[in-house]
């Protein structure tokens, strides 16, 4: 594919052109000039109309077999999906592994379901810069679902919940403590719980943990996703859930304020190259870092 | 600095998957973000891989010796999907008969057992910069 005008890539991307759909969410993540115009040009009502999912949780509950039986239900019932698989960049090289995709194969022939294995390149919130940007790529493209898997997550990784209309958040028995500890974060700002493996033993003990700190028992379902068990349920909930957020016109509320979040992380991820050359350029007075920090800020951002 | 995305990809029947993981993790380690299909995929699974994650460069590795049926098959499949620009590389078991055969087919290159990663390094980021200076 050589090079086209930004209003072309648009208009084919807009038809669903498989090659259109990814150049346009490469050429956005890699900050090209032309992002600006592909944004701007997306079909708004279809970005409308799409529900977009997140998928969180630590390295191995399932969240990647998790999506792939999803994709499975939504493809039943003939909705197009797309599915960004966010997986960490090496802070040393910037390289990044990206083996998402393996769980997703079955589907590898279906152009109506669109898999994009991203990097976090340098962002550490759980997913990457250029996700909410894929997110409307593959919504303008006719995906009516987004599901957006973040990478394995701790403690702090939340910004998907700001970011996706819906936050899942998976777990499964044997993490121990671990979970114990995150309950104080994630757990607070998730929309429905699922207890992967529900047929490892501790599931049934997990699940009677969780439910002490929730706000609703029914907010937790078990799933065994690598043989689809549960998986049917948590779509029906998930596009009930939808529904809900509709009707009382709060989807559009969150949406308003996952675009003020995301204008502020990718301000504070252009702010910090500069203010980072602006440091290294001046001569370091051996003064305290918070006294010099706010010294620059106001420079920079008269108060 | 421009970062290169590369799939790496087992067509066929073969699952001897350690030297694919092998230059995967080389590939990280040199900068890459390697996507990684995993084993028995078929040409036209792997196109349409490349195609969806728009990557700059193939990497085919087999040890079963049905390269020279399935690499120039990978070739076939990524024109059929329109995408005929974007470069193959291959790697594994591949007898020295073979590796012109390849070449003339439009695999760009072979690597065989013992080839050092840096030279397979350096041959995906060649490939990479080539396909990358036909973009917008």
């Amino acid at each position: 594919m050589s090079s086209l005008q930004p209003a072309q890539l648009v208009e084919q991307l807009h038809r669903g052109d498989p090659r259109s759909v990814a150049r346009a969410i490469s050429l956005v993540e890699d900050q090209s000039d032309v992002g600006a115009s592909i944004m701007q040009g997306l079909d708004q009502q279809r970005l409308d109309e799409a529900l977009t999912v997140g998928i969180t949780g630590p390295p191995g509950a399932g969240k990647s077999t998790l999506t792939g039986a999803l994709i499975h239900h939504l493809r039943q019932q003939k909705i197009r999906v797309g599915i960004i698989a966010v997986d960490p960049s090496s802070p040393l090289t910037h390289g990044a592994l990206l083996g998402d995709r393996i769980r997703m194969m079955d589907h590898a022939l279906d152009q109506d379901v669109v898999v994009r294995s991203m990097a976090t390149r340098g962002r550490l919130g759980g997913v990457c810069a250029a996700a909410g940007a894929a997110m409307r790529i593959m919504a303008a493209s006719g995906c009516r679902v987004i599901l957006v898997e973040t990478v394995g997550i701790g403690q702090s990784e939340m910004d998907i919940a700001s970011l996706a209309d819906i936050t899942v958040l998976v777990l499964a028995p044997g993490f121990g403590d671990e979970i114990q500890a995150m309950k104080a974060g994630i757990l607070e700002v998730v929309d429905l719980l699922v207890i992967n493996k529900a047929d490892m033993p501790g599931a049934q003990k997990l699940l009677f943990d969780l439910g002490k700190g929730l706000r609703a028992s029914d907010q937790v379902l078990q799933t065994c996703a690598s043989e689809k068990q549960g998986t049917a349920d948590l779509l029906t909930r998930l596009l009930s859930l939808e529904k809900m957020l509709r009707q009382e016109q709060k989807l559009q509320q969150r949406r308003l304020c996952s675009l003020r979040q995301e204008t502020v992380d990718w301000s504070l991820e252009l702010f910090k190259k500069r203010l980072t050359a602006l440091v290294h350029a001046q001569h370091c007075t051996g003064i305290d870092p918070r006294v010099a920090a706010e010294q620059l800020l106001n420079r920079v951002i008269p108060g | 600095m421009e970062v290169y995305r590369v799939l790496i990809a087992k067509p066929g029947l073969d699952g001897h998957d350690r030297g694919a993981k092998f230059i995967a993790r080389a590939l990280r380690d040199a900068g890459f973000e390697v996507i990684y299909t995993g084993i028995r995929r078929t040409p036209n699974e792997i196109a349409a891989s490349a195609v969806q994650e728009d990557v700059a460069a193939v990497g085919l590795s087999s040890m079963s010796g049905a390269h020279a049926r399935l690499f120039p098959a990978v070739l076939a499949s990524l024109r059929q999907a329109g995408a005929a620009d974007i470069p193959v590389l291959g790697g594994g078991i591949i007898p020295a008969e073979d590796i012109t055969l390849l070449q003339e087919a439009g695999i760009c290159s072979v690597f065989t057992p013992g080839t050092p990663a840096q030279a397979i390094i350096k041959a995906f980021k060649d490939a990479c910069q080539q396909q990358h200076q036909h973009r917008n």
